[in-house]
């Protein structure tokens, strides 16, 4: 309904793909020579290459060996993009859907309260180091403990008394974003968080088939280094990619948003099976 | 050889040499960014804690221990004496090791033994074990006050909740997991 009243068309993609986009850190399940989607990302920006301006996607995504209290390996995204619009257009739609979504203006969330109403809190990834750690983002990505840092120092401080957009990630972080104009040391992507928890992650999309296709080599190249199996490059895709608008593009995890929603501290309480469970 | 993708809770790996096994396991993975195991881990001979975050690629020796089927034999001053039932070897364990389950050796009670290079760190015993009550009060009759259950001293000198209705001479039936009452053996 929400997307409805604001022109998006709902889209379906195949679950089944040749060649997932091929980034260092998400890993696809092989299935029968091909692979399941880890995101619907390359199908649907090729539909917005194909002329539909805004479209919207809930399906299922498997991401190989990520499972605890917050991951399951097959989950439920959402997604949507939306022509000639960027990363802040995304941030605003973003806290209209999900006050929507909560029908409230405050949500109990872990012991925490947490405000829903605008506006909502917003953080460079350089200030949430300067912040949380006694590094910089420079430093930390330099000597291998952003990830890390993330996790154990910022993300748990993130979205406490209202939610948090932490946006602006440095640009190796960021394989399908567009730099900053202002700033091409950082992509225009953010992430946005709630009560600790990642709830969506979203940016202006990069359109350039040149520069997509090099930091695609240069994620397969990391992953090669890393002793994982290399995708297939997405051709299709790449070629569409030309023929794209400017676009900005977010994913959300549903199971994460209810979790939030109904105060569930594990992703098994907002399913009806989990893998253990089959 | 463990990788990081092996660790759960309940694995027992190797860490400076002594064996350790995790109590708590989660994974976390911020966005796009590369996966951590963060581990809560248990040092299985003198109990100490960790907290140790792991990355992807990175491996564990398995803790080398050995389970052995043994039975209880006796008690000799702060040590307990057990027999391997195929060898008819004898090992004496101290009383720090043996944990709770002092609480229900009983003579030839089946137990196994964990072992750390020869060395008994850990006693499991049966998940049900029988014991006799030698001592509890006796229920009275028409007793209004509420209460569902009374204490009981077993033969082991083990002391727990039973329900009213038990009597001194009684055999019951303990869960050694919690230490709590199951039910009465008949007869």
């Amino acid at each position: 309904m929400f997307f409805h009243e604001k022109g998006y068309l709902e889209v379906e993609t195949p679950f089944r793909i040749p060649a997932p986009a091929p980034e260092a850190q998400i890993d696809a399940i092989p299935s029968d020579g091909w692979f399941l989607q880890t995101s619907p990302e390359l199908c649907m920006k090729r539909l917005l290459a194909a002329g539909y301006p805004r479209i919207f996607q809930i399906c299922r995504c498997w991401r190989a060996g990520e499972r605890g209290s917050r991951h399951l390996s097959e989950f439920t995204m959402l997604e949507w993009y939306r022509a000639q619009a960027d990363y802040l257009f995304l941030m605003a739609e973003t806290e209209e859907l999900v006050r929507a979504a909560a029908g409230k203006e405050s949500i109990d969330y872990r012991g925490h309260k947490i405000d829903l109403s605008l506006p909502w809190e917003r953080i460079t990834v350089r200030d949430a180091f300067l912040r949380h750690t006694d590094t910089t983002a420079e430093a930390a990505l330099a000597d291998g403990s952003f990830d890390e840092l993330m996790v154990e120092r910022i993300e748990p401080q993130l979205g406490l008394t209202r939610p948090t957009f932490i946006y602006d990630y440095p640009a190796s972080c960021s394989a399908l974003a567009r730099l900053k104009a202002s700033d091409p040391t950082v992509a225009e992507r953010f992430e946005l968080y709630i009560g600790g928890l990642e709830i969506a992650n979203a940016f202006s999309e990069l359109i350039d088939p040149v520069e997509q296709r090099a930091r695609f080599e240069a994620e397969t190249a990391e992953r090669a280094t890393q002793g994982k199996r290399t995708y297939p490059m997405p051709e299709k895709f790449l070629a569409a990619l030309s023929g794209m608008p400017e676009a900005a593009g977010i994913a959300l995890g549903l199971d994460r948003l209810v979790m939030v929603l109904l105060d569930a501290d594990c992703i098994d309480d907002v399913v009806a099976f989990t893998t253990e469970e089959l | 050889m463990y990788t990081a993708a092996d660790l759960r809770k309940g694995l027992k790996i190797a860490i400076d040499n002594e064996p350790y096994i995790i109590t708590h396991f989660d994974f976390a993975k911020p966005g796009k960014g590369q996966a951590l195991y963060r581990t809560k881990l248990k040092n299985m001979i003198t109990g100490s804690t960790l907290d140790r975050t792991y990355r992807s690629g990175e491996t564990f020796e398995p803790a080398q221990l050995e389970d052995r089927k043994m039975q209880y034999l006796y008690k000799e001053d702060d040590h307990y004496c057990f027999m391997d039932n195929t060898t008819y070897e004898q090992i004496h364990i101290s009383e720090d090791a043996m944990g709770d389950a002092k609480n229900y050796l009983i003579d030839n009670l089946p137990v196994d033994v964990l072992l750390f290079r020869e060395k008994a760190i850990g006693v499991e015993v049966p998940n049900f074990v029988n014991l006799r009550v030698v001592q509890t009060d006796p229920w009275v009759k028409g007793d209004t006050s509420g209460s569902d259950s009374k204490p009981a001293t077993v033969e082991t000198g083990y002391v727990l909740r039973v329900p009213p209705f038990i009597e001194e001479g009684e055999l019951i039936t303990i869960d050694t997991r919690t230490g709590e009452y199951s039910t009465r053996v008949k007869g």
